[in-house]
């Protein structure tokens, strides 16, 4: 029997999230580099209609893992279940989205099979018969190839749109699909969950925005946040700002770009001071032009950049303002 | 109520990295801060403990630099701190790391234990809950609102895009925090001063040895990323890249 890679997929809100799919087309990837066959298993309460679903990928096998301890979520019921599944089907490799989920549950469900997770990958490689992966460090300003060093099963998290859910493969013909109740006893979990909700409605929606000016901790102080609506108002756009600007209480709440905030997708986003962490970057990514004006020639936004001023904004942006106006005014 | 809260000092934010000379990690003469999570974890601890009574105990591992932390921490007004110092223990992965503070912390009780919801070197976002895991505590993660109850504590759960979501636990219990849940106080005068007479505990490797293995992960290289983007870089003095920029704005990205 060749070695297994199973992908635990997640669902919530009566949907298979997109990256459940990345992480299929992450797997795909993976099984062809190493010629190991590649099942997928979705955990809840009644999810055989998601295993369904699934099955239409290019799978070996689909499994749907059930309990009606699983729902609603809690670490402690997905570890228990997914510990004794695992341990039942024992895959060479588990690979999850690096969702707030699993990130959740996965270091403890690893650290109960005495295993552990590369969490947050970017990607894999597969060298003289070695399997790498490669993540983040020091918030995307290095990169490093990590190997597991312990026995498996080895777990593996991906990062949101390290691989492309649409390039996920669909099989010939359905996957088998097989039902795998488990058993968590009474007094394993612990945490009493209640409904998930949403703060109250956002004032400021910031997805039609054309053009964004966003401004990072570069802008240093509230009072500079100023010269940032200056050219925001030049180009007739929308003010933003990183996480720590409306941790500051600088800017309110709903003006935060990423993974915790807004994503938008204007035709300009000019980010001043901002750094470009991966959970900045998933929230303007999708922007059509991206102008990154940062003193710090490394900075990761620069790699995203479509045009990029290696500079201290408070020399940049007056200036920048100035003729913004100028070119305004002569249309 | 005791807490303890695990801090982690890391490279400054905007530190130049370079590479040692296997690659396998970053040249350590470097400038350190804090992480910043872990910066609110511990305010959260002290906002805790002055509601409520109790005790905050800090804890970090790594070489002698690190106690700078531990020094800021007190004088911020954590009551003890405990260091596991060692150059050593900058290359544990995070279960290691784990199992490390679960064996300093043995013969201490605690009725939580706080971490940043991830450190910004490593960036696992793994020790705190391992660590729950090995004391059989139940935990939660990316925490933005803690109260106590009756039963245990009522915590605010930060979710995707915007979303939260109120959970009931009983304690002990592990929390990770995040960034934002309250607003960072500064030291005092009197508390760095008061810092100077406050307890810290050393613990040698060797003391912990036994509760550690082999790390189960390896990192076999370091790199700077390759680019995936065009970057045009615009260059000159101020008023030129002004120009410059604009005429982009004007000419490719359209939106002028
Ligand atoms: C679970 C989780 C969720 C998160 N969600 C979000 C989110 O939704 N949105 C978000 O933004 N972050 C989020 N973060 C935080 C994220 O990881 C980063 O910490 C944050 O984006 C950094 O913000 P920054 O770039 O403004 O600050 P920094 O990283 O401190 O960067 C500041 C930048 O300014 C530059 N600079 C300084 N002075 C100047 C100057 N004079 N001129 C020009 N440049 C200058 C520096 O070189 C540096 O690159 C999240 C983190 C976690 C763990």
């Amino acid at each position: 029997m060749p070695d297994t890679i199973l992908v635990i997929a997640e669902q919530r809100e009566g949907k298979l999230n997109r990256a459940s799919l990345e992480t299929i087309a992450a797997g795909q990837a993976i099984a062809a580099a190493t010629g190991w066959a590649l099942e997928a298993a979705v955990v809840g309460a009644s999810v055989g209609s998601f295993a369904n679903e699934l099955a239409a990928k290019k799978l070996a096998k689909v499994y749907s893992v059930e309990s009606a301890k699983l729902e609603p979520y809690t670490p402690d019921a997905f570890a228990a279940g997914l510990k004794q599944f695992i341990e039942a089907k024992q895959p060479k490799l588990v690979l999850m989205p690096h969702t707030y989920q699993v990130r959740d549950f996965v270091p403890k469900l690893a650290t109960a099979m005495g295993s552990t997770v590369i969490s947050d990958c970017i990607g894999f490689k597969h060298e003289g018969g070695k399997l790498l992966f490669t993540r983040q460090m020091f918030q995307g300003k290095l990169a490093a190839d990590v190997s597991f060093t312990g026995n498996s099963p080895w777990f593996a998290t991906f990062q949101n749109g390290a691989f492309r859910g649409d390039k996920a493969e669909d099989g010939a013909s359905a996957a088998p699909v097989e039902t795998v109740k488990v058993e968590i006893a009474d007094g394993v979990v612990r945490n009493r969950p209640q409904e998930v909700f949403k703060e109250a409605k956002q004032a400021v929606d910031l997805t039609q925005a054309e053009i964004i000016v966003s401004v990072g901790r570069g802008i240093k102080e509230q009072k500079n946040i100023e010269i940032a609506k200056q050219l925001a108002d030049a180009l007739g756009g929308e003010l933003a700002a990183s996480r720590p600007i409306c941790d500051s209480g600088w800017l309110p709440m709903d003006r935060q770009i990423g993974s915790s905030g807004q994503t938008v997708a204007p035709k300009l986003y000019l980010a001043l001071g901002i750094s470009g962490a991966i959970q900045h970057i998933v929230g303007m990514k999708g922007a059509r032009g991206i102008v990154a004006i940062n003193k710090d020639s490394e900075a990761p936004i620069f790699e995203i950049a479509d045009f990029a001023v290696v500079g201290n904004l408070f020399d940049i942006v007056p200036p920048l303002i100035e003729e913004v106006k100028k070119a305004k005014a002569g249309n | 109520m005791k807490i303890l809260v695990c801090m982690k000092q890391v490279p400054q934010k905007d530190a130049p990295l370079k590479l040692n000379e296997t690659a396998t990690w970053i040249r350590e003469d470097v400038s350190y801060e804090v992480n910043e999570p872990d910066a609110y974890a511990l305010e959260e601890a002290l906002r805790q403990k002055e509601k409520h009574g109790g005790e905050v105990v800090v804890i970090t591992s790594g070489p002698a630099r690190a106690q700078q932390v531990l020094r800021e921490a007190l004088a911020k007004g954590a009551d003890r701190a405990i260091h596991l110092e060692d150059n050593a223990f900058v290359g544990l992965d995070a279960f290691n790391t784990a199992r490390a503070f679960a064996a300093a912390i043995k013969d201490e009780q605690f009725d939580l234990i706080f971490t940043g919801l991830q450190s910004d070197d490593y960036g696992y976002a793994q020790v705190g809950v391992i660590l729950a895991e090995l004391l059989g505590w139940p935990h939660a993660t990316i925490i933005m609102q803690i109260e106590k109850t009756d039963a245990g504590i009522k915590v605010k759960r930060e979710l995707e895009a915007g979303f939260f979501q109120f959970v009931d636990m009983p304690l002990p219990a592990v929390l990770t925090i995040q960034s934002g849940i309250n607003k960072l106080r500064y030291a005092t005068l009197i508390g760095i001063k008061n810092a100077k007479n406050k307890p810290l505990r050393k613990v040698a490797l060797a003391d912990v040895q036994s509760a550690i293995g082999n790390n189960l992960q390896m990192i076999e290289k370091l790199y700077i990323p390759q680019k995936t983007k065009n970057t045009e870089f615009i260059e000159g003095p101020p008023a030129e890249v002004a120009k410059k920029l604009v005429e982009k704005l004007r000419n490719e990205l359209r939106v002028l």
